[in-house]
């Protein structure tokens, strides 16, 4: 994955809206955190192929890390930390937010057809 | 001499951090080993350091990295197809009933599998749950011997001593070979083995006793 280019990513984001989309949307801070430090919580969460249409969609940040807002008729869909992008297999958006290890951290993907399962 | 070995674990790398020592005596015997991998680890945070893969391709990385660990290992690689971090929602009684239906075709008089409740990943706990529970099922005089690892901090204070305490230093080397095999997974470990010639003497015998002492469980069945 390369840095956010924020108009690009925009640009692909305004792409889907008003379509029948499937979102893979994940946070997690590992299996192991509370093994390797036992002050720390395992905690984590994710939603694959879920089928929503967003009316709206936005990316905001500081140019480094950003906020992605899609707006449904009936609620939101919100990631926060995301700092890398890049299309996969051309047309499946992958946002994702890594850690200084490289490690995923966090993840907001969007396409027009379903990611594998 | 065992007949033919079957190593039980939910995620491409378990094998090499887990049982590559032992793995490799077993090779070194002539004995077969087999390994029934649950998932492709397509939920695994570790992206490579610097990051290579991302969500979408990282289950397509490691299967590849899966098969040059049991090319290294010279072992069998049957992939169960289950996805990361879920197989303690699957139906235990399925998952055992896929798991005795591969073992009754191979035969095995030793399984190694994770100890349940003490493994540290669900995955771990409800693979090692399943896969005991499957010899459960066989007949008495056909169930093969079960070594369970424990993988908790405290699992010598919880558990006691293992009975099963594999010394792997001659295999240390192939023990390693076959963990590097796992680059996306393994970078954090792996830079300490890369560099394990610039450690201090000290930290170098500490990684290396962790990495040369395989230790199991044999469970002891009710019936």
């Amino acid at each position: 994955m390369k840095p956010i280019e924020i108009e690009k990513v925009q640009a692909v984001l305004d792409g889907f809206t008003n379509k029948s989309v499937y979102v893979h949307l994940e946070t997690t801070n590992g299996a192991y955190a509370s093994h390797l430090n036992d002050q720390a919580y395992n905690v984590g969460a994710y939603i694959r192929n879920a089928n929503v249409v967003f009316n709206q969609a936005k990316l905001v940040g500081n140019g480094k890390v950003y906020r992605a807002g899609l707006k449904m008729e009936m609620g939101w869909i919100y990631a926060e930390g995301l700092t890398d992008w890049i299309m996969h297999e051309d047309t499946k958006l992958l946002l994702a937010g890594h850690d200084r290890e490289g490690r995923l951290m966090v993840s907001l993907e969007i396409s027009e057809t379903p990611f594998s399962y | 001499m065992e007949k033919h070995v079957v190593v039980i674990y939910p995620h491409p790398d378990d094998e090499s951090f887990g049982a590559a020592g032992s793995i490799a005596k077993f090779r070194d015997q002539g004995v077969p080993v087999t390994y029934l991998c649950g998932t492709l680890g397509e939920m695994g945070r570790n992206m490579g350091n610097p990051t290579y893969a991302n969500r979408e391709t990282l289950s397509v990385i490691r299967k590849e990295e899966l098969m040059n660990a049991c090319k290294v290992l010279d072992i069998e690689l049957k992939m169960l197809g289950y996805r990361d971090k879920t197989l303690e929602f699957e139906n235990r009684n399925e998952v055992a009933a896929n798991l005795k239906q591969i073992m009754e075709e191979i035969g095995p008089s030793l399984v190694i599998t994770h100890y349940p409740e003490h493994a540290v990943h669900p995955d771990h706990d409800a693979l090692g749950a399943a896969a005991i529970e499957a010899v459960r099922l066989m007949d008495v005089e056909h169930r093969p011997v079960v070594w369970a690892q424990a993988i908790t901090n405290d699992y010598h204070e919880v558990l006691g001593k293992p009975d099963i305490r594999n010394d792997i230093s001659d295999f240390f080397e192939k023990k390693t070979e076959a963990i590097f095999c796992h680059d996306s997974q393994a970078s954090g470990i792996l830079s300490q083995f890369k560099h394990i010639d610039k450690l201090e003497s000290e930290i170098q015998e500490d990684i290396k006793e962790r990495f040369s002492m395989e230790e199991f469980y044999t469970w002891k069945f009710e019936d």
